[in-house]
């Protein structure tokens, strides 16, 4: 098996679907920064079958519950001093600020403002965006 | 209601629409008492998009209530021109205006502008989304004409598909006792499934689809026409296929109650034949009158202004 140096402070998101690690990876913008980062994809996994990982040795601002609606068993671990001090599965955020309406007669189109979409259906993760109502159903980024 | 703004028809309650029924009915017998009760009161009308229709109505409440009117009725003409974001626009107009009205062609524009509104602001339509003063209008029409807004049977006519103005009057008369609705639209432009899920089924309202206008047309208490448009068809043979189906002539209406009455937003194109028009039932430019005081009731209690 490939071998990837384990990572001193940072996070490693495991448990991604197979095919979905790149797109995290585009989402996060892991191609544009200056530390070290890994995509490992298809990556035999008992569970799972196939996953892929993304390794990241630095702090991630962003909060990372988004990534919940590929899947809500991608595991984010954080490391410290080389060892797992926390390890989570995102949870469904309630409001999302990260994804640009689709709907090119919402004002979110012209005007230089904030998305948002609110969750209104948990089970289908559909959400309603605040200015135009449209509805959308998120299950990749 | 003094300093509330009004996006989408929703945000009033039944009792508040009461009171402004209530109070635009005082507004019709005595217009007099109310001609200078805005004196020293300006309202900004901001037009993104034209529409004289609904601008003359605004700006036509205002002076009729003794205040004064500033405003564009074209973006082109204006800061807007030069890229100002609609929350700018807003809170500069905010320096001037006590109350602003303000219609824009994208949708939720109207939810923008009233977060950076520091006065009372009222939608006057945000793209295809809500256009809450219409859907107050034809509450008033039907209450005056009725003398109720329950127990109707009221038929919705034309394009139920895009039609906004359909969707948000179907919303505001969900909320009355025994509604039950008549949709008659072809096939290709019948109300949308979330509007039957959410509105209708949520509310155990009873509704029935038909094709036909001829068919249905005996069942009506409120006939309420749409236009359709020819730019909603795949093609040309559906649209001439189907377009007179749906077209209110007198022979159409043969059939229909004496005590019916016919409404349309306007403006009509072809949809209601002009033979009508004489016919007690037809009902349309009251309803247009009636959007002026309905709008004078707004302003006056958005404003906190109080006649005795
Ligand atoms: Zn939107």
């Amino acid at each position: 098996m490939l071998k990837v140096t384990s990572i001193d402070k940072g996070l490693v998101i495991d448990h991604i679907p197979q095919g979905e690690g790149i797109k995290i990876f585009h989402f996060l913008n892991l191609d544009k920064v200056k530390y070290r980062v890994a995509l490992l994809m298809n990556v035999p996994s008992e569970k799972m079958g196939w996953k892929d990982i993304i390794k990241i040795e630095n702090e991630i601002s962003m909060n990372l519950d988004i990534l919940s609606i590929i899947n809500d068993k991608i595991t984010i671990n954080i490391i410290e001093a080389g060892k797992i001090i926390k390890k989570y599965h995102p949870a469904i955020p309630k409001v999302i600020n990260q994804i640009k309406c689709k709907n090119p007669r919402c004002v979110t189109s012209v005007e230089n403002i904030q998305n948002q979409f609110n969750l209104i259906n948990k089970k289908t993760k559909e959400y309603s965006c605040q200015y135009c109502e449209e509805i959308i159903k998120l299950n990749t980024l | 209601m003094k300093g509330k703004k009004l996006i989408d028809p929703s945000d009033l309650t039944t009792t508040e629409i009461e009171d402004l029924i209530k109070l635009a009915n005082q507004i019709i017998q005595n217009e007099e008492k109310y001609s200078k009760c805005c004196e020293n009161k300006l309202l900004a009308t901001l037009f993104y998009e034209p529409s004289t229709r609904t601008r003359f109505s605004f700006e036509a409440a205002m002076l009729r209530l003794g205040g004064k009117v500033i405003g564009f009725s074209e973006p082109n003409s204006s800061s807007v021109a030069k890229g100002e974001s609609i929350s700018d626009t807003i809170q500069t107009v905010c320096c001037y205006a006590d109350i602003i009205a303000m219609r824009h062609p994208k949708e939720g524009s109207a939810y923008v502008a009233a977060n950076a509104s520091t006065v009372s602001f009222i939608n006057a339509g945000d793209g295809g989304h809500f256009h809450p003063t219409q859907t107050l209008t034809d509450l008033l029409t039907i209450s005056n004409l009725k003398g109720r807004l329950d127990n109707l049977v009221i038929g919705l006519c034309g394009d139920l598909k895009f039609g906004r103005t359909v969707h948000s009057l179907i919303k505001a008369m969900s909320r009355y006792q025994n509604i039950t609705f008549i949709f008659i639209s072809p096939e290709e432009l019948q109300v949308p499934d979330y509007i039957k899920k959410e509105v209708l089924e949520k509310n155990k309202l009873k509704y029935d689809e038909s094709t036909n206008l001829e068919e249905v047309i005996s069942k009506l208490d409120i006939l309420y026409m749409t236009r359709v448009q020819k730019e909603r068809f795949f093609n040309e043979s559906d649209y001439i296929r189907l377009k007179d189906m749906f077209i209110l002539d007198l022979e159409k209406l043969k059939n229909a109650k004496k005590d019916l009455t016919i409404l349309h937003p306007l403006p009509r194109v072809n949809e209601i034949s002009t033979e009508i028009d004489d016919d007690p039932r037809a009902a349309y430019f009251k309803q247009a009158k009636f959007g002026m005081y309905i709008r004078m009731a707004l302003i006056l209690k958005f404003l906190g202004i109080e006649v005795d």
